[in-house]
């Protein structure tokens, strides 16, 4: 944990020196009153006079105290605050679509796995292989098409209506739901495939062990059989997979509050790309690991919970 | 069906080396007498908002879509393979420092490593296939890392060294040929997804940049016009569609005739 933290410090660092030049460059060449003494003053504001070993050690010293520095966009706020203030909504997107992936993409895979090569596990299989290669912002756009500009049924920009605050509280929660559906929906997609498919490959194992063939010997129900003994046993690795695919969730956050205009980190790391505002290009880039790192510190933890032999260990 | 995937990518190749004698206009052709035109029998994927020939410009595309799939798998193989190789046959300190940079780099989303970087670096072709593969190599790191570490223990490795091999003769003679099926599989599937990424960064307008046609930043085209020109949504997204299943059921073909237990 301590070492990968440390190593993401690092990471993050050695891209920020990627740069050509100096950072403050973008402040400064564009600007022809700038004497050689302020850009002087404005390099020595960010330590950018001192020895590298030494830039990375006060770096990681204000990251310790969450100071990740100003934005250079003209208000020149924190850029601790920016993206506090728009990690909220990524989350709650998040995991609604990690909550969608888990209640969609186990019963497909339990079901494909129980019914090995049937129909219904064949249209299965051709709708993961779709899956995995449907670019999902492309999808993004024929829906929008679809239910926004011809059934018009689904707002396609923003998370609120215009007139979100005039809405009684019922409307207004629902005038979210209509704004979250796609959104949700389309960053489930990429994970859904991958997860059922999964899903399946871990069942068929299990059913193929011993203790199935006993529990089935003990004139167990196929259901008490299927739903309490295999199932448990298929679901454990996916809790790991799981983990693995936050990093894809939270990268893929970019292209979604992109299309849809949501006012997210995604969103805001998109704009700092464009609009080369650095400090909240590399805040985001070491707040969206250490999201990683605690997910999949989660998802150890709740392997020991789900698995009384890894608690041993 | 890896068979229908290997068509696929061999007509992309062909489409893609004949791009200049069989697009029917230039790709670059501004005519602003049919801008945004529906798909007809002169245009048949229609034109964009600067009334240049779609259909022609995705022919030109998917050169670009290949050039970034293989440089980007490219570099990934040269990584991953390097590093695997190293880790796997050294072993002790060596293999634990590697292996904790794999999961590093893990940690990070792929996508906001790449954004990050071409924020600072231009987006350029080349700068975007460069960073697609610098961040797609642990996968293939692990693979390669896995099967040195059986082998290197295997008799024909031992009797190399008992002849006075060097280590870089076993690595790279020896050891790296048994391990490449594993990376074969690997490298196809990653041509298919440098192509996913590729087409998304262009989509953003941080990858392939105009004029220069890519299937994702006519999808950007289509994003733009989406009440009016349903068309520069709908062909670029399924073309990439098409060649990302075509990468991905190769891939699967040749790992289930290598290894026919993981069917």
């Amino acid at each position: 944990m301590a070492p990968l933290l440390v190593g993401i410090t690092i990471v993050c660092f050695v891209v920020i020196h990627l740069a050509p030049g100096s950072p403050t460059d973008l402040q400064t060449d564009l600007n022809p009153r700038v004497s050689a003494e302020a850009k002087a003053r404005l390099q020595s504001m960010y330590d950018l006079d001192k020895p590298l070993y030494k830039q990375y050690l006060l770096w990681v010293g204000k990251l310790a105290t969450l100071d990740l520095g100003k934005s250079f966009s003209t208000d020149h706020r924190p850029v601790i605050d920016k993206i506090m203030e728009r990690i909220p909504i990524t989350i709650i997107i998040n995991v609604l679509s990690m909550a969608l992936i888990i209640l969609v993409a186990i019963p497909l895979g339990v079901l494909s796995a129980v019914h090995q090569n049937s129909l219904f596990d064949k249209v299965t299989a051709v709708f993961v292989f779709i899956g995995f290669a449907v670019p999902t912002f492309w999808l993004a756009l024929l829906l929008m098409i679809l239910f926004g500009v011809h059934l018009d049924w689904l707002p396609i920009s923003g998370i609120r209506s215009l007139n979100y605050e005039y809405l009684p509280p019922f409307a207004a929660f629902t005038d979210l739901l209509k704004h979250l559906i796609l959104p949700v929906l389309l960053s489930a997609f990429g994970g859904l495939a991958g997860l059922s498919r999964y899903m399946r490959s871990n069942m068929l194992e299990v059913i193929r062990q011993d203790y199935i063939t006993t529990a089935r010997a003990k004139g167990l129900s196929e259901w008490v059989v299927i739903y309490k003994h295999a199932l448990r046993n298929a679901l454990l690795p996916v809790i790991t997979i799981l983990g693995l695919s936050i990093p894809g969730l939270i990268g893929g956050s970019v292209i979604f509050e992109t299309i849809f205009a949501i006012p997210g980190m995604g969103q805001l790391f998109y704009m700092s790309v464009m609009s080369r505002d650095y400090p909240v290009v590399m805040g985001i880039l070491f707040i969206g690991a250490v999201l990683t790192l605690i997910g999949n510190l989660i998802a150890d933890l709740s392997y020991a919970v789900a698995d009384p032999r890894i608690r041993i260990a | 069906m890896a068979m229908a995937g290997g068509i696929v990518v061999i007509l992309l190749f062909i489409v893609s080396l004949l791009a200049s004698w069989i697009s029917p206009y230039d790709p670059n052709e501004i005519n602003l007498h049919e801008v945004l035109s529906n798909p007809s029998f002169a245009h048949l994927f229609g034109t964009d908002q600067l009334g240049r020939d779609v259909f022609s410009r995705m022919i030109w595309g998917a050169g670009i879509s290949l050039k970034v799939g293989f440089v980007a798998t490219g570099v990934a193989i040269c990584i991953g393979v390097i590093l695997g190789a190293i880790a796997g046959y050294y072993g002790r300190w060596v293999d634990t420092v590697i292996m904790r940079f794999v999961d590093i780099m893990l940690c990070f989303p792929a996508f906001f490593l790449i954004l990050a970087v071409i924020a600072i670096l231009e987006p350029s072709i080349w700068n975007i296939m460069i960073v697609i593969g610098l961040t797609s190599w642990m996968g293939i790191t692990r693979l390669v890392r896995a099967d040195f570490i059986s082998l290197k223990e295997r008799d024909f490795v031992q009797a190399a060294r008992a002849i006075g091999a060097s280590d870089l003769r076993i690595i790279f003679r020896h050891i790296l040929p048994n391990a490449m099926a594993s990376v074969l599989v690997a490298a196809t599937l990653g041509v298919a997804g440098a192509i996913l990424t590729e087409s998304a960064l262009s989509f953003l307008g941080i990858g392939v940049q105009p004029p220069t046609p890519s299937w994702g930043n006519i999808l950007t085209a289509g994003k733009n016009n989406i009440d009016i020109a349903w068309w520069l949504s709908l062909y670029p997204g399924l073309a990439i569609l098409i060649t990302v299943l075509g990468y991905n059921l190769l891939g699967e073909g040749i790992r289930d005739s290598l290894d026919p237990r993981l069917k």
